[in-house]
């Protein structure tokens, strides 16, 4: 078909041309992504204008203003209210959080026995971070160590009582350890009883299945607070007359409770996306009800699942700050408490209270979605249609 | 089912009864139905046993005693002369306002902002982005607190409250009467006089009408392509015809003003702070994860339709408004169930600021009268009612928006 | 053997299980060695916890007092801060063995809820405080027409603020709060005009404000406020015990016994004295009452008399600074009063 001697057929091929000036460099992404459309631009200019507005009186608060050292309130508070400021003065009182950190991190924990929970936390984040680097070697010990023995371990550390170690009562606990003690409990337990509740739920057994639908739509239909009113004020009359628990521990079993009900709706999801064939095959293969569980189907679903559980996770330590509610010092509470410490009480305290708070909710809250993101990625084994 | 019936039909070889998964299930749910009542009845006996200790009566008589004590904020009359009963109902509705409230902002700023985060502008894009996991991961009753004490309780004084207005230059100021201060937000309330009903009539009138220009523009655009601009008509006449009205009827509306006494300022409308910061917290916690429910269900309606409704001509809002957020609801809508669900429940943490909701009010009666089982069971129970009439609703909805496949 | 079931079973679920059962309370406070006290969450002048975490205020030391009349030492005891919404419950169910938390002895308390106050350790009356620099004209709760008050839930004191502004026509707006901290918080950043709980309370709380000079507390006391120790009911000794602790504190004022001149005290030639401190040749007062016969030495020994508690924690020697009024011993004026120890 092809004629060979047609005159304009090239036989080298043209070099590439640079892009017009006007489709690269700064300019052409600022059109492209700030000034497309005439209401691209409109848009544009509001959400510069609304971070003009915002941004500067933020980062002049935050860190001009800001007061970081003082010893009282004399120092966050203007002259009119008794302080030091001139009038109109409004800055962050980073020295609130500064003289207040230990009690933010361990709560009234006595002064000597503070190397406790700090040895805690560092066994914690030892164990914590090679589990998390999907490198590092010896998964298995590590796990038996993370799960098994560390919250042993850290039971006798905190609550001490034995080896010499004095006893600190809970009452005494407080800030981010109780908020981390009440998150790691509910997490282990809820992991587990919302595989169960999970399983129960799928069951064919009428009985199981139907009792396992009544606890799950019962607490996923009412609030967390009812929930710890009924775990502190309820408990002490269903246990016989004299038995009394802790306060932590009405919390913790509240706590739990309320998310195993969540993480069994999660689990629920993974066992219902594993297709048939799979049940089938392990029972072809003459599998008994636990080995098809847990040899095949779970490990299959909780890796489906992973995303809701990490936020059924994310969920429940931000949950944990409720129990402020029924009386107990976690991090926000005891940021909250000190709102009226008459020492440092300024117009200013409580924003620098809450946003310190605020802040590490959100590093360990964004930090757990971030890992999930990178684990789905790493687990996304190509199953995915 | 069709394995289990297998294996047990055919399962003789086995010899033992143990290993029939049908008897064994039986004594299985045998076992746990008798460590079930075992357990409610230990429990239940220990309950009357501390009760009778306690000499706490049981049952929900108390509801018609009389409370004693006042309710900062109610929708119904409430004195300390109502009952128990009354002020469990004051608390109820204040939930139920939070909660519409709150379902409705966040509802607006959740769409806003989750299509914000899928706009081409890359500006907009990222501040939605910063929007959503700021909020997204921190506690709801952080958000709380924060808007309590951090934003409302340092506006000024009731003496110096700040006045809402237009400056028009100068020494003249162009008043709302309406005024921002500790105690809350003020407002002017309108007192309506004789013959306002004709103002309500002519609403009525106008919405029929709109509703009816709205079917007719549409039949003609089906049948001859030609547009009707059904929204001026309607919004000329839902604002005019009331307007009339009110000229006609001889202006009977008088404004309420808020105006400075001793203590406070009184008159108009008083929105508290502890409502406020509630309404405010919840809906701006709860758009931040509207707005990822609804990115993900704009991202989940096929690219083929959006460059469909292109190539027909759609301008990229008619296409959003036509074509991918209809197809995105069908996605959005359990989830959205959900998190109103979400927004329903976290109301009850009123309670740390003071806000007379359902819980805290049933919290004073606990105290009061120390009937912790009673209220406990009435929170929950109303709490499921909520949950199982909103999910029903939600339900019914999303059959209506349902694909209806030929 | 059910105390040590209930021990063994709580080491094994996390360890944190108290238990208080079938003996006596008295008993099991001596089988535990310390005295488990409930105290309110923080109340200066009552029971507040200092900056190294030890509970200080008349409530505290009332705890103290009968510390050291059962275990002659008055520091074998354990404080557990309650709200008020808690304090009942924790006291039936055994969590703790007395509560000393500036409580209101009502008829409802005694029967219903099945308590025994006592005494009463601090007569007190509700009353209001208000800022006097912001609100200048106002010198009568009568006034206070249209205020906003803040109060704490589930206390008497909330059911007698709606019943003293309807008796006298009166509008209010309530602002209520959980806890006391809440309320104090909410108060001081003029959430609120008004401040009302008891009338002690308020000289505590106005030392934690940002300005205590500015507030003034007003005249009016609208109600009847006796604060006291509270036991369960059905433990005749353990009452008996909590009771006598009351008015050996009492007695040992109106004898002039303080903890300074205790010692010297025992080899008084006053009868009187001498039966109450224990020196009387086969004298059976404490052994009878379930404790050793220097019981009330060692009370005074560990808190000094009912003046002292009460000069030390709210009187002159305090911040707070409140008169002995009422609370004065029936010698002096007051209704301090207490049936003869012999």
């Amino acid at each position: 078909m092809q004629e060979h001697d047609l005159s304009y057929v090239r036989t080298e091929m043209v070099l590439a041309q640079a892009a017009p000036a006007g489709e690269k460099g700064t300019g052409a992404w600022v059109r492209r992504n700030l000034f497309a459309t005439p209401m691209d631009s409109v848009l544009t200019v509001l959400g510069l204008l609304l971070v003009a507005f915002i941004l500067p009186p933020i980062l002049n608060w935050a860190f001009i203003s800001a007061q970081w050292s003082g010893t009282d309130r004399s120092v966050c508070a203007t002259v009119a209210q008794g302080g030091l400021q001139p009038d109109g003065w409004s800055g962050a009182c980073w020295a609130f959080v500064n003289a207040k950190f230990m009690q933010f991190m361990l709560g009234r924990y006595p002064d000597a026995e503070r190397w406790r929970p700090i040895l805690t936390a560092l066994i914690f984040v030892a164990l914590l971070v090679p589990l998390l680097m999907p490198s590092a070697p010896r998964k298995g010990l590590n796990a038996v160590l993370f799960f098994f023995v560390f919250p042993i371990v850290a039971f006798v550390l905190l609550t001490g009582g034995w080896f010499g170690l004095p006893h600190v009562e809970t009452p005494l606990w407080g800030g981010l350890m109780v908020t981390l003690v009440l998150s790691f409990v509910g997490i282990a337990v809820s992991l587990p009883l919302g595989i169960v509740l999970a399983l129960g739920r799928r069951s064919k057994m009428p009985i199981v299945k139907m009792l396992s639908v009544v606890f799950i739509e019962t607490v996923r239909g009412v609030p967390l607070v009812t929930v710890l009113f009924m775990a502190s004020v309820m408990l002490p009359l269903f246990l016989p007359a004299g038995v009394s628990f802790d306060k932590l521990m009405r919390a913790l079993v509240g706590v739990a409770l309320f998310a195993s009900a969540y993480m069994a709706e999660v689990i629920r999801g993974g066992l219902q996306a594993i297709p048939k064939g799979q049940y089938e095959g392990a029972d072809s293969l003459g599998l008994g009800y636990w080995q098809k569980m847990t040899l095949i189907v779970l490990p299959q679903a909780l890796k489906l699942v992973i995303p809701g559980i990490v936020n059924t996770f994310i969920g429940l330590f931000k949950d944990t700050s409720l129990v402020y509610i029924i009386g107990m010092f976690d991090l926000l509470g005891i940021v909250r408490q000190n709102f009226s410490d008459a020492t440092w009480a300024s117009a200013q305290t409580p924003i620098t209270g809450l946003i310190f708070a605020a802040f590490v909710f959100w590093i360990f809250c964004f930090g757990m979605s971030r890992y999930s993101i990178f684990m789905e990625r790493r687990l996304d084994t190509g199953h995915k249609r | 089912m069709a394995l289990q019936e297998t294996v047990g039909s055919t399962d003789v070889s086995r010899g033992s009864f143990i290993n029939d998964p049908k008897i064994r299930g039986i004594i299985f749910q045998t076992v746990v139905v008798i460590l079930l009542f075992a357990l409610v009845y230990w429990i239940v006996g220990n309950t009357i046993e501390n009760l009778r200790r306690s000499n706490i009566s049981s049952g929900f008589g108390f509801l018609r005693g009389r409370a004693g004590f006042d309710v900062s904020s109610s929708l119904i009359e409430f004195t300390s002369d109502s009952t128990y009963a009354r002020g469990l109902v004051v608390g109820f509705l204040n939930t139920l306002l939070v909660a519409v409230c709150g379902i409705i902002t966040a509802s607006i700023v959740g769409f806003t902002v989750g299509v914000g985060r899928l706009s081409h502008n890359w500006l907009i894009r990222k501040i939605c982005t910063v929007y959503v996991e700021i909020f997204r991961n921190i506690p709801p009753l952080l958000v709380i607190f924060f808007w309590y004490f951090g934003v409302l309780s340092v506006l000024p004084q009731p003496r110096e409250s700040i006045e809402l207005g237009v400056p028009l230059g100068g020494e003249n100021f162009l008043s709302f009467s309406t005024f921002l201060n500790n105690r809350g937000f003020f407002m002017p309330k309108p007192v309506w006089g004789d013959g306002s009903w004709l103002i309500l009539a002519g609403l009525v009138v106008a919405i029929v009408l709109t509703i009816f220009v709205a079917r007719r523009a549409k039949i003609r655009q089906a049948a001859t392509g030609e547009q009707f601009p059904v929204f001026l008509t309607g919004l000329g006449l839902i604002l005019g015809l009331p307007i009339l009205a009110f000229f006609l009827a001889g202006m009977p509306v008088t404004l309420d003003l808020p105006v400075a006494s001793t203590f406070n300022l009184v008159g108009g409308i008083q929105v508290k702070p502890e409502f406020l910061s509630l309404y405010l917290a919840l809906s701006f916690y709860t758009a931040a994860f509207i707005a990822e429910i609804v990115r993900a269900g704009i991202l989940g309606v096929s690219k083929g339709q959006s460059e469909a409704s292109a190539a027909l001509g759609l301008r990229s809002g008619q296409a959003l408004r036509l074509v991918i957020i209809p197809q995105a609801m069908r996605i959005v809508i359990p989830p959205l169930t959900s998190q109103y669900l979400n927004l329903t429940k976290n109301s009850s943490l009123a309670i740390a600021i003071g806000f007379p909701d359902l819980v805290a009010i049933g919290g004073t009666i606990l105290n009061q009268t120390g009937q912790a089982i009673e209220i406990v069971a009435i929170w929950m129970a109303v709490y499921l009612g909520l949950s199982l009439a909103t999910s029903a609703f939600m339900n019914w909805f999303n059959a209506k928006m349902a694909l209806v496949e030929r | 053997m059910t105390n040590k079931v209930a021990v063994m079973l709580g080491a094994a679920a996390f360890g944190l299980v108290a238990s208080a059962a079938s003996a006596t309370t008295l008993d099991d406070v001596k089988a535990k060695g310390f005295l488990q006290c409930g105290v309110s969450s923080g109340l200066a002048g009552f029971s507040a916890p200092n900056d190294k975490g030890d509970w200080l205020g008349l409530d505290a030391d009332f705890c103290r007092a009968v510390a050291a009349a059962v275990f002659g030492d008055g520091s074998k005891v354990k404080f557990t801060p309650l709200s008020a919404k808690e304090r009942f419950t924790a006291l039936q169910s055994g969590e703790i063995d007395v509560l000393s938390r500036n409580t209101t002895w009502t008829i409802n308390r005694d029967t219903a809820l099945g308590l025994n106050f006592a005494g009463v350790t601090y007569f007190d009356g509700q009353g209001f405080m208000i800022n006097a620099k912001k609100l200048p004209g106002v010198n009568s709760a009568l006034q206070l027409s249209g205020a906003s008050v803040c109060v704490q839930t589930g206390t008497t004191t909330e059911l007698n603020l709606a019943d003293y502004f309807k008796a006298n026509n009166l509008e209010y707006n309530p602002v209520v709060f959980e806890k006391l901290e809440e309320v104090n918080a909410a108060y001081d950043s003029g959430r609120c005009d008004v401040y009302t709980t008891d009338q002690s309370g308020l000289y505590g709380i106005r030392l934690t404000l940002t300005a205590p000079d500015d507030h003034v507390v007003l005249p009016e006391i609208i109600s009847k406020e006796p604060l006291g120790p509270v036991v369960r009911q059905g433990d005749d000794q353990w009452f008996d015990i909590v009771k006598w602790t009351y008015y050996a504190l009492l007695t040992a004022e109106e004898l002039g016994i303080t903890k300074a001149n205790v010692e010297e005290m025992k080899s008084s030639t006053n009868p009187e004295i001498k039966r109450i401190l224990g020196v009387e040749a086969d004298t059976k007062i404490g052994t009878d009452l379930g404790v050793t016969n220097d019981w009330v030495v060692n009370i005074v020994k560990a808190v000094g008399n009912y003046g002292e508690v009460f000069e030390n924690n709210v009187g002159a020697g305090s911040p707070l600074k409140i008169a002995r009024g009422i609370n004065a011993l029936w010698t002096k004026g007051g209704l301090q009063y207490a049936p003869p120890i012999r």
